[in-house]
């Protein structure tokens, strides 16, 4: 299958933003540098027509570097064509800038990623807990939170 | 409690307080609280087929009126605030039922998020096992109750002020 056409313009435009393309069964993943995912998404909305982001979330590569991922789903409502942006943050520094100037609607999913992901979003217009209760410490969507809680005894298994 | 001085226990004071668990035990009015697919289950119960209104059960719509709450469902952290404030608006006497496994001990949710029991925070007087139960479960579990309300001691005397309501 031949390169996505949104590779190639985005290439040309932002020739050192592009760190990789992947392209598997007709799913195209781009990623990019986290510093110009703003610039990014403008172009992507305004010039290349991918006009609804369809979700966004964060992933937990734990013991890999960068740590976690930021994935952006796009689509292009008018052509219905789908795009996948993947920006990686490293675990020390894990904040991106908000893109919900681009998208509104990335308003509740970057609140998501944070109370799950801990994955801070500059200036976000409204950087709140959404699933978890307000008073909640910690980011239980991360790979090394307990799953039965910081307070509690880890499940050893039926038979131990 | 207990302690404390009652009626007493004659031909009386029996008969009034068996009057008195007989209405309560035969219009207990749930609270119309539901939390997962166990409440699926509650509904079912409460609609025709099984038909909770011959035992006088009435789902309210208001803590005020209601006599039991029928905790449905998974009990997430979150929600659990919620529950507390519906129970503490329910007057007395109040009942608990623990429906399902995840009310009784949170189920196979052996999570960060979900409450390990509703006995935890609220006095829970039936415990239902299924997941979900079956109409027939939860109506076994209101027999039960029942059972459990009409055993009750002193429930006339705590009603004009002597003494406290005995629940064995």
């Amino acid at each position: 299958m031949s390169e996505h056409a949104a590779v190639g313009k985005l290439k040309q435009k932002f020739s050192d933003v592009v760190l990789d393309v992947v392209e598997f069964r007709g799913e195209t993943t781009i990623t990019v540098k986290k510093e110009q995912i703003v610039a990014v998404s403008t172009f992507l909305k305004e010039e290349l027509g991918y006009n609804f982001l369809c979700d966004l979330c964060g992933v937990d590569y734990l013991g890999q570097s960068p740590r976690f991922m930021v994935v952006y789903n796009l689509y292009n409502i008018a052509l219905k064509d789908r795009l996948r942006i993947k920006v990686p943050v490293e675990e020390k520094d894990a904040a991106v800038d908000t893109v919900s100037g681009v998208w509104s609607t990335a308003n509740w999913p970057e609140r998501e990623c944070w109370d799950l992901m801990g994955i801070t979003f500059n200036n976000h217009p409204d950087l709140r807990r959404i699933l978890m209760p307000a008073d909640w410490v910690g980011h239980p969507l991360r790979k090394d939170y307990p799953l039965q809680g910081p307070d509690r005894e880890p499940y050893q298994g039926r038979l131990q | 409690m207990g302690v404390e001085k009652t009626l007493g226990n004659n031909v009386l004071t029996t008969s009034l307080d068996k009057l008195v668990n007989w209405s309560r035990s035969r219009s207990l009015w749930p609270m119309t609280f539901g939390l997962a697919c166990c409440a699926i289950e509650m509904m079912a119960a409460g609609a025709a087929r099984f038909d909770l209104d011959r035992f006088g059960i009435l789902f309210r719509a208001s803590p005020r009126q209601s006599d039991v709450i029928i905790i449905a469902g998974t009990v997430t952290q979150k929600m659990l605030p919620v529950i507390q404030t519906v129970y503490e608006q329910m007057p007395e006497p109040k009942y608990v039922i623990a429906m399902g496994a995840c009310a009784c001990s949170g189920g196979i949710f052996d999570t960060y998020s979900t409450v390990q029991g509703i006995d935890q925070y609220l006095p829970v007087d039936v415990y239902i096992p299924g997941c979900p139960p079956r109409p027939e479960g939860l109506i076994y579990g209101i027999n039960k109750l029942q059972e459990k309300i009409m055993a009750e001691r002193n429930s006339f005397g705590s009603v004009i002020g002597f003494g406290e309501r005995i629940s064995s």
